[in-house]
């Protein structure tokens, strides 16, 4: 029977909820590594019960978990990640040079075809990447080696690469994003990168037309047009229609066009989800009110969806990881808070109801669509 | 036998209870113990030491017999009360952070 199961990674341990077609009634089991940051979860597309986990702690350092039983049970793989030659430099916050220094995973994304291959998404930038189910990691040192790697600067987060996008057509071509350095795409499978900032402004940078320095938020893009972008950048919304050659914004009637996530529908490319934060000093709704923006013409025209979210004296941020979409016919949307909701639209985001209302902060949301 | 006390995420992800008892050769120093602990459990590794530079994480503490190990040299000897298993050597995690 098919259904549903949301992997959820919090402060302090992963949950994992399920539920049948209907999206109605949701078992949660959790939580798994109790204690421990679990920055992001995700299961292997031609394999869903095969699921990786990042756990890190800022006392006992990264950990890689990993299930073949759909997230029942867990066993730690390799946890050495190593900056591939000398590392080098990238700069501090205070302009002057800082040594690369590996903190945590943020983001794991497994191969479309091999539930063996997997990318990580470090802090201190880098792409790491395991091909033997996770038994030892190897940095694409090409990424940090593009030449503007000694400009990168962290964001307030850290230096995290945050988002990897597989592109479906073109096995060789991977789109990776940074804060606060930018966006960037490698057309030979990882050798060789190129930033893919054009059109991005951001304020109080020097030269407009900067290569590196933008702090992205989140990419997303549908299977099927792998060449149309999205992009929540700190402020604006961006669209990219040549795979990140070019940008224009299409954050359009949005209240405010700060926040972290967005996403695509499963069927419907130019149908997408952001969820506006009121400003990068106040990182919660405005007015108190939690409401996810949609726009069904790929940007521009949006409009906003509350049904079901509390809309008086709401003020939890939706982090960059915290929304996904499943594949069942009517297309569910998930996102988590940093109040430890997980809200679930099982109509497009026409309606939301919470799953779970209590859990620590929400860092990531990945649904799994079950056949 | 060298009794060690992990902390409780370190007990969680080593999947053990309790003290944890290690055969070490030779002098028993923080390297030897921690070298046979990584030994007896792989999935430690990196966790109370440095992958690459083999220090002590930074909100990790040593202590033995009312004393803070945590300073001093990793091949120095451990107390005899260690060396004889009369003591437990604790692996402390600090008291910071949420």
């Amino acid at each position: 029977m098919a259904g549903v199961r949301i992997l959820v990674g919090t402060r302090k341990g992963a949950f994992v909820l399920t539920s049948d077609e209907g999206r109605k009634k949701w078992d949660v089991n959790g939580p798994h590594f109790a204690g421990w940051e679990i920055y992001h979860l995700k299961g292997s597309p031609v394999d869903p019960n095969r699921i990786y986990a990042s756990q890190s702690s800022g006392w006992f350092g990264q950990q890689i978990q990993r299930s073949d039983d759909g997230g029942k049970t867990w066993e730690p793989v390799d946890n050495t990640f190593v900056y591939d030659g000398v590392p080098g430099t990238h700069q501090w916050y205070d302009g002057t040079p800082h040594p690369w220094e590996f903190k945590r995973v943020w983001h794991l994304e497994p191969s479309l075809t091999d539930p063996d291959t997997v990318y990580a998404g470090a802090e201190d930038a880098a792409l790491f990447r395991t091909t033997d189910g996770g038994k030892s990691w190897t940095e694409l040192s090409g990424l940090r080696g593009h030449g503007s790697g000694a400009h990168w600067m962290p964001g307030a987060g850290g230096m995290c690469l945050h988002t990897i996008l597989l592109d479906p057509v073109d096995p060789k071509r991977i789109f990776i994003a940074i804060s606060a350095a930018g966006a960037f795409r490698t057309d030979d499978g990882g050798e060789t990168w190129k930033p893919i900032n054009r059109g991005l402004k951001s304020e109080h940078i020097p030269d407009p037309q900067a290569e590196v320095g933008h702090c992205v938020h989140r990419l997303a893009s549908h299977p099927a047009r792998p060449n149309v972008l999205f992009m929540q950048k700190h402020w604006d919304v961006m669209r990219s229609d040549d795979a990140g050659n070019s940008w224009h914004e299409v954050s359009g009637n949005l209240p405010t066009d700060f926040g972290f996530v967005i996403d695509v529908h499963a069927h419907e490319p130019e149908t997408i989800y952001v969820v506006p934060i009121k400003s990068d000093s106040e990182h919660f709704p405005a007015d108190g009110q939690l409401r996810v923006w949609r726009s069904r013409t790929g940007g521009n025209d949006w409009e906003a969806l509350s049904s079901g979210l509390p809309q008086a004296n709401c003020y939890v941020n939706v982090l960059r990881d915290a929304m996904s979409v499943d594949r069942l016919e009517s297309c569910g949307v998930y996102f988590g808070t940093t109040g430890g909701q997980v809200y679930a639209s099982a109509d497009a985001g026409d309606n939301w109801t919470a799953i779970v209302r209590d859990l620590p902060a929400v860092l990531s949301v990945e649904a799994q669509t079950l056949e | 036998m060298i009794r060690v006390v992990l902390p409780t995420h370190l007990r969680m992800h080593a999947k053990v209870n309790g003290e944890v008892t290690l055969t070490v050769h030779g002098a028993i120093t923080q390297r030897s113990v921690l070298d046979a602990l990584e030994q007896q459990y792989p999935v430690l590794r990196g966790t109370i030491r440095d992958h690459t530079t083999q220090k002590r994480r930074p909100f990790l503490r040593f202590f033995a017999c009312q004393q803070d190990l945590s300073h001093q040299s990793p091949d120095a000897p451990l107390p005899e009360p260690i060396a004889s298993g009369a003591q437990p050597f604790l692996i402390v995690g600090a008291i910071a952070g949420g």
